[in-house]
């Protein structure tokens, strides 16, 4: 190696650095927040960790906030709309890889047209909608809501595994005697798995962080969302920083695991979709 | 029913031998019932999504558009009567909207480019293998992870001189006379939820970016390097015109998606302070939620929608100008 790509390479090493040191700063900051005890919260407010660790704002958190319960909350929001979005998707996206058939153009065109119109339209007619059907302040509200705006991404993103698996198993199993649906579930669908797994995933992580549409529809603590907690939370005891933190760290924590899970179908989601981040 | 799957492949060897005639006499037998259930086959499938997207997106789109002209507040039950254009005429005076559409310009002009500018770097970095690139890989990508709400909040707080570290940086650099937060200063504040944005968003276009760099044919790059082609005639030569695109198609749509994206905003400053960080999309959402006014905030709705639309348009003729000369 000559001394120019050995600078070379010393340089691009020393950028991914910068990177990953942009990327965890801030999460590392919240931890570090979260673990510090508040009587050096103060005394020590720039260093980069505390002389004394506790765990103090976690006990607090999980024992005398309602937290827990927005935890629980937001897991049921977030799970069920990963599982029903999921089944719809995997219909509708096969569909639209499969049959060709009458309407299909304007079906894609309309699920074109819901990822480009600002949805923050929608949170006053919503509310008036689903206020009389008793569909506010509740958790179904909400899961319908958030399984209607992620259909659209997640049938797109269902469609393109569904593009990727040949079309002769499904014509084989049907001269075997099977129908179209029972090549698609048992043989289409387990090929697809990885697929499924994925669109749990982005629909998972969309819904844990949906924010708008669950203030504007939840009010009060028994039907609160993490966000809308999270957020009362600051707006109410803005001094204390550590149990927010430490609300925050817990807040991450099933972000985090399902972007590993979901890690590595990123590049395909992302350039299925295209369109939502 | 498990045993057409057992004789599977055979029956495929089979096929190939009646190919040309085995379709024809069966579908001559197939029943009435048959055929109608073959055609109703894929709108069954594509039922639910359609009924879900139709009633909880598409009906209060259009309730939405007839709010724009009449006077709906959530705590006034007798309001709900037309008011002709009486919105509209409220807003072409409102200085406020008109400093949120120049707010909107700003925010989503500076994340966007940022954005892009972080994205595309990281992308080519990350294209070069190396030791440990998975590890890399994952650790950038994850702030994508991190919820929108957690993401302002947690910038909020690095902000915040009480308890961050960025002001006494700032201030340590000659930055700042004192260290203050960015997020109360009028002539600064935007570039708090902009920065938030940008750390959350630099993945997005790095991910995209990183599958078309991958797409590219690296033998062209071996041959260009015979040919004496230096890195950057490499780049501009052979990596941009494949990239280009990938690159004009994210960054319409994200210009988008940015330009209506409100959750930082919203948990960073609430527009503030003096409204120097509101947008177009805060502002819809602080007129339904804080002042209730339905109406209103959907006139300024109908015409961000109209914006949008236009600028659309414009996707959709340079796509559609990329793909002929594709």
């Amino acid at each position: 190696m000559n001394s120019y790509s050995i600078f070379g390479t010393a340089l691009h090493r020393l950028a991914i650095l910068c990177y990953v040191v942009f990327a965890l700063f801030p999460l590392f900051w919240l931890l570090k927040v979260s673990v510090t005890p508040n009587d050096l919260l103060y005394s020590e407010g720039v260093r980069m960790w505390p002389s004394r660790m506790s765990f103090e704002h976690f006990r607090f958190v999980l024992v005398h906030s309602a937290f827990p319960v927005f935890f629980r909350n937001s897991m049921i929001v977030a799970g069920a709309t990963a599982v029903i979005v999921t089944l719809l998707a995997s219909l509708s996206g096969y569909a639209l890889s499969r049959f060709t058939f009458r309407g299909k153009y304007w079906l894609v065109a309309l699920m074109l047209l819901t990822q480009m119109f600002p949805l923050v339209m929608l949170v006053a007619p919503i509310f008036k909608m689903l206020s009389p059907l008793g569909l506010t302040n509740s958790l179904t509200g909400l899961v319908v809501v958030y399984t209607a705006f992620n259909i659209p991404f997640a049938t797109f993103l269902m469609q393109s595994f569904f593009d990727g698996i040949p079309k002769e198993l499904e014509e084989a199993a049907k001269i075997d005697g099977a129908t179209q649906f029972m090549a698609f579930r048992q043989i289409i669908l387990p090929l697809t798995l990885p697929g499924i797994a994925a669109t749990l995933g982005f629909v998972f992580t969309a819904a844990w962080s949906e924010l708008l549409f669950a203030l504007m529809l939840i009010s009060g603590n028994s039907a609160a969302t993490f966000p809308v907690g999270l957020l009362t939370f600051v707006s109410k005891f803005s001094v204390d920083f550590g149990q927010m933190m430490a609300a925050g760290v817990l807040a991450l924590i099933p972000a985090c695991l399902f972007f590993l899970f979901i890690q590595r179908y990123l590049v395909q989601g992302l350039t299925a979709g295209a369109v939502k981040g | 029913m498990v045993d057409w799957k057992d004789g599977q492949l055979e029956r495929k060897r089979q096929l190939k031998v009646f190919d040309a005639t085995a379709g024809f006499p069966e579908s001559r037998r197939q029943s009435l019932v048959d055929r109608i259930t073959r055609h109703a086959e894929p709108y069954l499938y594509t039922a639910p999504a359609l009924i879900l997207i139709v009633t909880i997106m598409l009906a209060p789109l259009v309730l939405g558009l007839s709010y724009a002209f009449r006077d709906v507040h959530l705590l006034n039950p007798f309001s709900g009567g037309y008011v002709g254009l009486d919105h509209f005429r409220t807003l072409y005076d409102d200085d406020n909207f008109y400093r949120a559409l120049r707010n909107t310009l700003w925010w989503t002009g500076a994340s966007v480019f940022l954005q892009f500018v972080f994205g595309l770097i990281l992308a080519l970095l990350l294209d070069r293998p190396f030791a440990g690139r998975a590890v890399a890989q994952a650790l950038v990508f994850l702030p994508w992870a991190v919820p929108t709400f957690l993401t302002g909040l947690n910038w909020a707080w690095l902000f915040n001189p009480v308890i961050g570290p960025l002001p006494h940086w700032l201030y340590a650099l000659g930055l700042m006379s004192e260290p203050a937060n960015i997020l109360s200063n009028p002539q600064f504040a935007m570039w708090g939820p902009i920065i938030a944005n940008v750390w959350w968003g630099i993945p997005f276009f790095a991910i995209t970016l990183l599958a078309a760099l991958q797409a590219i044919p690296r033998d062209l790059y071996e041959a260009a390097a015979i040919d004496g082609a230096g890195a950057i005639r490499r780049f501009t030569s052979i990596t941009l015109p494949f990239l280009a695109p990938t690159i004009a198609i994210t960054v319409l749509l994200r210009t988008v998606w940015i330009s209506n994206f409100a959750d930082l905003i919203i948990v960073m400053t609430s527009g503030g302070p003096a409204d120097r960080t509101q947008i177009v999309a805060s502002y819809i959402f602080t007129q339904a939620f804080r002042a209730l006014d339905f109406g209103y905030a959907s006139a300024i709705a109908l015409v961000l929608l109209v914006l949008l639309l236009a600028y659309s348009m414009l996707i959709v003729m340079l796509r559609q100008v990329l793909m002929d000369r594709a």
